[in-house]
């Protein structure tokens, strides 16, 4: 089943295309990778699907609903969670408090404080934090104030988790750790739609990939199949190889 | 000898001495001059606003320069409906009606300007401080034809115990909001509002409801105010200063914690009327250097030394202090 699916996806910054046309789907269950070269828009993608952006044209329907016309909040509470690029997270604020807004507002009914303050601290100990809860998130480091982005998000209680470069700018052991995560959540039934640069971590857990290329989907298929696609070698692929990384 | 010990430290002595402050606040008038009954009205007058502005802007971050409008609203509400010549109603639906209308007129300026950011929202709310001042004025001199009005006399004692019984709603609805959903609404949205929209906080819902609740007890201080002042026109009553003041008195006393607009309040009003007294030609410029080093050295305000003050007395109680502080996060 198709939990979430785009058609004809479009978002026009004054006369470009940030997103231009694009079909796509993610079904229940999956981990799908979006990878592609900087300023391909797949963080636009994101930001369209979250409603952080609204749309050119096209839709997006999740469980066979329309998302188009939302509120980043309802979007949220319909079980569409998401971390950012840049974490955004709640600086000032202790960490327990960071995931604690995820459960506090993120479903759909109203949750007791009792509840959310259980489910706050059950996410917290998922990603291994539960000894920071009261550090302010400020003070952390980056790959864990990631971490605090994932709970919060899997505070909200999602069927489907958005993750925006969660691997960018960490370490390989950290790598592997966040891997793990990621296979962890997928674990627990929540499907994962990803865009991350870390081609490890891209082909380590994904069953399917994305490729867009200024904001049109060039490829798609398993990470095989997209390691050996020419077009993405020429395009994404071997410039990363030229870059060294 | 360990001079900690005098430091109240548990809740139980804090509630010993809120019961005795409020025993002293209540029976004050009874034994005091007029002067001070009426100083103390105006130090509960600025706390109502260093509060309530703190209620909206120290969490949200929201920079909200409307106090003088959500106030003027109260204080011409007064001017109106309970004038010198007959007033039209008594003075607690006078108070009603005030915080009314701030509350109404603080809902639609929200819906209009809260999805403004930084200070694009500051500037707003004070342009909506002299827009309410010319457009009333304007009003009174083309259609009801009057510069001013005389308002009715009320006594200092009354006016004395209905702020402070404002003050005592304002602080308790300050401090449940803290303690509430809407409070961590708040927080997150100061925090990064993006983040918090994309964690199911309905954003714009929180901050109109919120401003609109801190604009009820400005206007209620302003019509309790408004006969104090004997003859208001819309310049005195929509003037800017009381944006300003208690903006100050909150950063001054400290906005990341309840008591600190208080004690910002409290002292700043106090020092201001004594110091205008003693010297009335330098007391400007005592002020503004005062101010300076409070700020300089005090980046978290009059509040800020409370726990400087703990860490420096004595390990244990630091220790314990901490302790508390530790575990209330865990808890809430």
């Amino acid at each position: 089943m198709h939990i979430l699916e785009g058609h004809g996806v479009t978002k026009l910054f004054g006369g470009l295309a940030a997103v231009s046309n694009v079909d796509f789907h993610v079904d229940q269950g999956e981990i799908v990778g979006q990878i592609g070269p900087n300023g391909a828009g797949k963080t636009t993608l994101f930001n369209l699907i979250s409603a952080a952006l609204p749309f050119s044209s096209g839709e997006i329907r999740f469980k066979g609903q329309k998302l188009n016309g939302l509120k980043p909040n309802q979007i949220c509470q319909k079980g569409v969670a998401r971390t950012f690029q840049q974490t955004k997270i709640f600086a000032d604020m202790p960490v327990f408090q960071n995931v604690l807004v995820g459960a506090m507002f993120g479903t759909p009914t109203r949750i007791s404080a009792a509840d959310a303050n259980r489910e706050a601290s059950q996410k917290l100990e998922f990603v291994g934090l539960s000894a920071m809860s009261a550090t302010l998130v400020k003070d952390l480091t980056l790959v864990n104030q990631k971490r605090v982005e994932v709970a919060r998000a899997l505070a909200t209680k999602p069927e489907l988790l958005l993750l925006d470069e969660l691997m960018a700018g960490l370490n390989p052991a950290e790598v592997s750790e966040a891997m793990e995560l990621v296979r962890k959540i997928r674990d627990e039934g929540i499907t994962i739609f990803m865009v991350e640069h870390v081609m490890k971590a891209i082909m380590g857990i994904c069953g399917r990939v994305m490729v867009l290329h200024h904001g049109e989907k060039i490829a798609e298929g398993t990470p095989q199949e997209i390691s050996c696609n020419k077009q993405v070698i020429e395009i994404y692929l071997g410039e990363e190889a030229h870059a060294g990384s | 000898m360990d001079i900690t010990r005098f430091i109240p430290t548990n809740r139980k002595l804090l509630l010993v001495g809120l019961l005795i402050l409020i025993i002293f606040l209540t029976t004050f008038p009874l034994y005091s001059k007029e002067y001070y009954i009426r100083l103390m009205a105006i130090i509960f007058m600025y706390i109502v606003l260093a509060v309530s502005w703190a209620m909206f802007s120290g969490p949200t971050g929201y920079m909200s320069l409307a106090p003088a409008a959500f106030f003027g609203v109260g204080v011409y509400t007064a001017a109106l409906l309970y004038q010198l010549k007959g007033p039209l109603l008594p003075l607690p639906a006078v108070i009603v009606v005030g915080s009314l209308a701030s509350f109404m007129l603080a809902f639609l300026t929200g819906l209009v300007t809260l999805r403004l950011k930084g200070i694009y929202f500051a500037i707003f709310t004070f342009g909506l401080v002299v827009f309410l001042k010319e457009l009333i004025n304007y009003l009174e001199i083309t259609v009801s034809k009057v510069g001013g009005r005389h308002i009715s006399y009320v006594s200092n004692t009354t006016v004395f115990y209905i702020l402070l019984g404002i003050c005592v709603a304002t602080l308790l609805t300050a401090y449940f909001i803290r303690r509430s959903r809407l409070g961590l609404a708040m927080q997150s949205i100061g925090g990064n509002e993006e983040a918090a929209a994309h964690m199911g906080v309905n954003t714009t819902r929180v901050k109109i409801l919120t401003f609109a609740i801190s604009a009820v007890f400005m206007g209620a201080a302003g019509a309790t105010t408004a006969p104090r002042l004997v003859y208001v026109d819309p310049g005195l009553a929509f003037n800017v200063t009381y944006s300003f003041i208690p903006i100050l008195m909150a950063v001054f006393g400290g906005m990341g914690t309840l008591y600190g607009p208080v004690i910002g309040a409290a002292v700043f009003a106090y020092t201001e009327i004594r110091l205008r007294q003693q010297y009335p030609y330098y007391y400007m410029l005592t002020w503004g250097i005062i101010l300076i080093i409070i700020i300089f050295f005090l980046p978290a305000g009059l509040a800020g030394l409370i726990p400087k003050l703990r860490d420096r007395l004595g390990g244990p109680i630091s220790k314990l202090w901490k302790g508390g502080k530790a575990e209330e996060h865990a808890h809430t």
